[in-house]
């Protein structure tokens, strides 16, 4: 038997706000989260503007002992456990130390890399023949699963606790895990989301790759423009994501607050053939991946009332819509509407897709169509395919039953999700 | 320094590392790191580095390795200090 899987409980770490509510503003007002960064100008970046959320002290003494912060310098741990954390709280859970472990619940928690500081730092010491003194904190920071292996302490949670990555698809990937998982019967609870480090060593590759924009470095808010003619690159970013998926008799059991149901989705890889590389979708397996999840879900092409794209402002915004439009088989009027979260916060990278499945299930809970920022001019390719009032640049109060949210990533990998209003 | 600033200055450092308030509090030479103050093993290390910071002397492999009590804490660094 299949289990109906729903949304209980949800925590963001975004550059444009930290925290459910904060965000739940900050998309709906159109905020930036986009600024100018010095140390990237002082390391001779081309691109010196860039997404961080912002954290306190105070805050991070709410969500790590001192014992952990003691020589802590993993920005994507530190988001991760904060949206993670706020995610199970939300959901209704009391956090401490001395619950038994929950076996019923786990969790698929992703990252590209972790503590890439912590690594930097460990290596100089390592160069300079001082191995010992790297002490015992290097390895839990930058450890891949680093993340999953915090939090899962934090909850005590006792089902599956792993970390998945599959570059800028890792946080839809996550949650598809996780709603298998649930799905099957397996746990009957299993917190998703996935989260990125920030700064010089993790976007500095994506610099040297020309993938980043660096037309925008005076103007930040206006450097992330997806689907803009003006589109010149991605703006990165980082930050967190996570949300609690349950099966529906449990949520119902213990009357917990749902926020939407995850009726299905896909996951796949274009397999770098026919025109897929290392580094660029293959289109047919991106419209297989869109159409499969539609299948898993049950519903028609035409159900579909919103997209939360990938959508990152670089040459290939006008593919993916191709893509969608293929796929839904949909075009010009009759498209859904369609937008970018990344216009705000810019591309988080491994991130990326579970700070937006946040910001698209608020938006089924709240009925309303986030607007895109720095789209005026929308790009020819895509005018060509679709409708412009069906890109809105000021937030839509709509109707939502149903929204698909796709990302892509590096690896030719595509994750799909159908989410319906509960 | 004699035996009792040695003690005040390990009971600073291991402060942060200990699970066990009770026992800190009634902290003696005969308290052992792992099984009275509930020290994660993990940490011990971390606890030797900020030994060695703190007392600017090195603390080799096997040194490392009896370092489980206070009063073998005391010992080492005690023995460590006269070499120096």
């Amino acid at each position: 038997m299949k289990h109906r899987v729903v949304i209980t409980g949800m925590g963001v770490v975004a550059p444009n706000a930290v925290g459910l509510e904060n965000f739940l503003g900050a998309i709906q007002q159109g905020k930036s989260g986009i600024t100018f960064h010095q140390k990237l100008q002082d390391l001779k970046f081309s691109c010196c503007i860039g997404g961080v959320p912002s954290v306190s002290d105070e805050m991070k003494n709410q969500y790590l002992t001192p014992l952990q912060l003691r020589g802590f310098d993993s920005a994507g741990i530190l988001y991760g456990c904060i949206a993670g954390t706020d995610a199970w709280a939300d959901a209704g859970f009391k956090i401490d130390k001395n619950s038994p472990t929950d076996y019923n619940s786990g969790m698929v928690f992703g990252t590209g890399k972790s503590g890439t500081e912590k690594f930097r730092e460990a290596i100089y010491k390592l160069d300079d023949q001082k191995v010992k003194r790297l002490g015992s904190t290097v390895v839990v920071q930058t450890m891949a699963s680093g993340i999953s292996a915090y939090l899962g302490g934090i909850l005590g949670l006792g089902n599956q606790v792993t970390t998945n990555s599959s570059a800028c698809a890792t946080g839809t990937e996550a949650l598809l895990m996780g709603f298998e998982r649930v799905q099957s019967g397996k746990a009957s609870r299993m917190l998703v989301g996935s989260c990125s480090d920030d700064g010089a060593y993790i976007w500095g590759g994506f610099d040297a790759m020309r993938v980043l924009t660096y037309k925008y470095n005076k103007s930040p808010e206006k450097g992330s423009r997806p689907m803009s003619a003006l589109a010149s690159g991605f703006v990165p970013g980082s930050g967190a994501g996570a949300l609690v998926l349950e099966s529906l008799e449990t949520a119902l059991k213990r009357k917990a607050t749902i926020y939407a149901e995850v009726l299905g989705g896909n996951i796949n890889s274009g397999g770098q053939r026919n025109g897929g590389t290392l580094t660029a979708p293959n289109s047919e397996a991106v419209q297989r991946c869109i159409t499969d999840a539609i299948k898993d879900a049950n519903i028609k092409c035409s159900e579909i009332d919103a997209i939360n794209g990938h959508l990152t402002a670089t040459t290939k915004d006008p593919i993916e819509i191709e893509n969608w439009t293929k796929a839904l088989k949909r075009s010009g009027k009759d498209f859904p509407v369609i937008n970018s979260l990344k216009s705000m916060i810019g591309h988080c990278l491994s991130a990326a897709g579970s700070i937006e499945n946040v910001a698209t299930v608020l938006q089924l809970k709240h009925q309303f169509i986030f607007p895109n920022l720095n789209c005026n001019e929308v790009h020819p390719d895509i005018l060509n395919l679709i409708s412009k009032e069906k890109i809105p640049t000021k937030l839509l109060k709509k109707k939502l039953n149903i929204i698909a949210k796709a990302s892509f990533g590096f690896g030719d990998v595509n994750g799909c999700i159908i989410f319906k209003k509960y | 320094m004699n035996k009792k600033e040695l003690i005040t200055s390990l009971k600073k450092i291991i402060k942060p590392y200990i699970q066990d308030q009770e026992a800190f509090k009634n902290l003696s030479e005969e308290t052992d790191f792992i099984n009275d103050l509930k020290i994660n093993s993990a940490n011990l290390v971390d606890v030797i580095l900020d030994v060695e910071d703190e007392f600017d002397i090195e603390i080799d492999n096997k040194s490392m390795e009896k370092m489980l009590s206070v009063k073998a804490a005391i010992d080492i660094i005690e023995t460590k200090l006269n070499k120096s």
